[in-house]
């Protein structure tokens, strides 16, 4: 098992009171697999992408657990941290486009990054000319500012970058949702093909688009206010889905094809709790047109088939 | 009730403002009472360029916007105003349109004093109820909170509230939904389908394929500022002709089908600037040979 995350609890220190961003959650990422990790703004996504790379400075561990490759990995010490990240672990944050140093030419970054990380920028510039190519980015691309680059070369060229030094882990955080449908394509599939290649060993592909995350993840796990609802299969999650609020998400989606005056969609009426004191039990409750009595009891993840886990009641 | 003749919007660009760069290029097309046309392209296509130009946020370089007949680049004053009263536009981000520190209601109150100072309060506030209904928000839920109180699509929604305080013909949506998620998504896209069996036009901005689809009854792909495609969306979506449409819809993601990941990438299909032939009744395509 390349990831086993057990039990991770972590909380956003504000001044009203801790953000109780992730409560409890206990997943595992095989060797080669592409994990898919879905669910509403503010369900938690980036937390746990954060999680495991570095935590920022109002984040908070308060438990749980996880492992990477067999080795623990002490994520609530930033300095100890250090060892795993970009080499073990490498994450592409959300925004991480509009991040890029604009002052600074983008082979200097490249070669700056690998300092910091104690690694000779001419021990893998060539390997660099080969992943470059295979992006279809010319090595011209190094001389220039970020600036320069269109969107969806800027993307390419941040996918290249955090998995040069062949992670086991990468976490990519939305890097196509602010791209346009043709270059997100060619994004998602090229990142699958990172997989397929062993650049990297297995990757949580982070995304509020289950239509695009389907495409290439093997398993997706769907995330409600800070907690597991569903994980299971990319297909199942799509053509049998068994959490109400799974369901209910894909209902949601309009496909092309789908048209009002034939089938009105309906959306999920009400909001996500507040994280501050969230309600006891089932968060979805107060949206839930199955709610009754017994979820007033927080309901744990069962496995309802192999490898199809859900938290839910009626399940 | 909307006509784009002919338009066009040059962009000064280079240092000195010497060269020029042609965002828009000879794009027409109509809105009709009632119909909800979309407007659908890449980043960078000229999609929010026309939109500023119907909403006279941008000048027209050639051609013109007539509504009702009248062309609407001779207003001023309080002969725009009133063209304001009939067009108003609401945009993608929900939040940059709401000041942090007043409650998210005042910008109906900006709209009062605009449009109706002599109204007496309390027929004001049944009016913004009835607009606050109207978008499916419960009035008591949103009114008088603030606006991190409130989500992007509440938000959203209030913002085309306050467009129908004017009672409105014609609504220039632009990227409304690309802020929000998709069980949000879906109550805006219902609500403008609502909207339009009431009589109102809309003009639907997106980049999202399946959301145009959705909700418009006519189409139109623009590519580098120039139309390659337009007409009924079931013609442009169910028998699409230009290469560069067929392109788009086959990047689109869908639910019950998986892409080949390790498929050659499709060439961009070559551009060129050419005139739209009638394909087949109303199904216009760019430099189309049967
Ligand atoms: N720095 C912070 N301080 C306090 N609360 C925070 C902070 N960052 C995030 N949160 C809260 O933690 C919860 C989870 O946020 P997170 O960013 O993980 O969501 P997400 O699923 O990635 O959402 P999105 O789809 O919008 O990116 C939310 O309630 C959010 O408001
Ligand atoms: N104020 C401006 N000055 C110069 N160029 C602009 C301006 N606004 C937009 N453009 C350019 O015009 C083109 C069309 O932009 P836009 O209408 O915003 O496209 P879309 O909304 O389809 O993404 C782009 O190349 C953009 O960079
Ligand atoms: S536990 Fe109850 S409230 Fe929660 S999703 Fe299941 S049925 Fe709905
Ligand atoms: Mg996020
Ligand atoms: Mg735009």
């Amino acid at each position: 098992m390349a990831l086993r995350v057990s039990d991770l609890t972590v909380h956003y220190r504000t001044l009203r009171g801790a953000v109780k961003a992730l409560d409890g959650v206990t997943f595992e990422v095989g060797d080669g697999e592409i994990l898919g990790l879905a669910g509403e703004s503010g369900s938690g996504k980036s937390t746990l992408g954060k999680s495991l790379i570095r935590m920022d400075g109002r984040m908070r561990h308060v438990g749980g657990t996880v492992e990477l490759d067999g080795k623990e990995l002490p994520i609530g010490d930033d300095g100890a941290m250090n060892r795993f990240r970009y080499k073990e672990v490498s994450l592409i944050p959300q925004y991480a486009m509009s991040a890029l140093n604009p002052t600074r030419k983008i082979g200097k970054m490249v070669a700056d990054l690998l300092d910091s990380h104690g690694v000779r920028y001419k021990s893998v510039e060539e390997e660099l000319g080969r992943r470059l190519d295979l992006v279809e980015l010319p090595a011209e691309v190094l001389g220039k500012y970020p600036i320069e680059l269109s969107g969806g070369m800027k993307q390419r060229m941040v996918m290249v970058i955090s998995t040069l030094l062949d992670p086991s882990l990468l976490i990519a955080d939305e890097v196509t949702s602010a791209l346009d449908v043709s270059t997100q394509k060619a994004v998602a599939t090229t990142l699958a093909g990172f997989r397929n290649r062993g650049f990297v060993k297995s990757m949580i592909f982070i995304t509020h688009d289950i239509s695009l995350t389907h495409q290439i993840a093997d398993t997706i796990m769907v995330m409600y206010a800070g907690k597991l609802a569903e994980k299971a299969p990319a297909d199942t999650v799509v053509r049998a889905p068994r959490h109400p609020y799974t369901k209910a998400l894909i209902n949601s989606l309009p496909e092309v094809g789908v048209q009002y005056a034939e089938r009105k969609l309906a959306g999920i009426p009400g909001s996500p709790p507040s994280l501050l004191n969230p309600p006891a039990g089932c968060r979805f409750r107060d949206r839930c047109p199955l709610a009754f009595d017994k979820c007033g009891e927080q309901p744990p993840a069962v496995e309802v088939a192999p490898g199809h886990l859900v938290a839910c009641c009626k399940a | 009730m909307l006509s784009l003749h002919s338009i066009s919007k040059d962009y000064r660009t280079g240092a000195f403002g010497g060269a020029t760069m042609t965002a828009v290029r000879d794009v027409s097309f109509d809105v009709g009472v009632g119909e909800v046309v979309s407007l659908i392209g890449e980043s960078g296509s000229g999609k929010s360029t026309i939109g500023r130009m119907i909403l006279r946020l941008a000048s027209v370089t050639r051609g013109k916007v007539t509504f009702d007949g009248a062309d609407i680049s001779a207003y001023r004053g309080p002969a725009l105003k009133e063209y304001y009263r009939d067009v108003q536009g609401v945009f993608q981000d929900p939040f940059s349109c709401y000041n942090p520190v007043f409650r998210a209601d005042r910008v109906f109150a900006m709209i009062k004093e605009e449009y109706f100072p002599r109204v007496p309060r309390e027929e004001w506030a049944e009016k913004i109820e009835a607009a606050v209904e109207a978008v499916r928000l419960n009035p008591g839920e949103v009114l008088g909170k603030y606006p991190h109180q409130l989500s992007g699509g509440q938000l959203q929604r209030l913002l085309i509230a306050r467009a129908l305080l004017l009672d409105i013909k014609l609504l220039v949506a632009d990227e409304i939904t690309s802020m929000l998620d998709a069980s949000t998504r879906i109550d805006v896209l219902n609500l403008l389908a609502d909207l339009k069996a009431r009589g109102l036009g809309v003009l639907f901005i997106t980049h999202d394929l399946s959301l145009g689809n959705y909700v418009s009854e006519r189409t139109i792909v623009l590519r580098r500022g120039s139309i390659v495609e337009m007409g009924p969306t079931n013609l442009v979506f169910g028998n699409p002709l230009h290469p560069y449409t067929i392109k788009l819809l086959d990047s689109v993601p869908r639910l019950h089908e998986k892409w080949d990941v390790d498929a050659e990438r499709p060439a961009e299909p070559a551009w060129a600037v050419e005139p739209l032939v009638e394909a087949e009744p109303g199904h216009f395509v760019a430099g189309y040979a049967a």
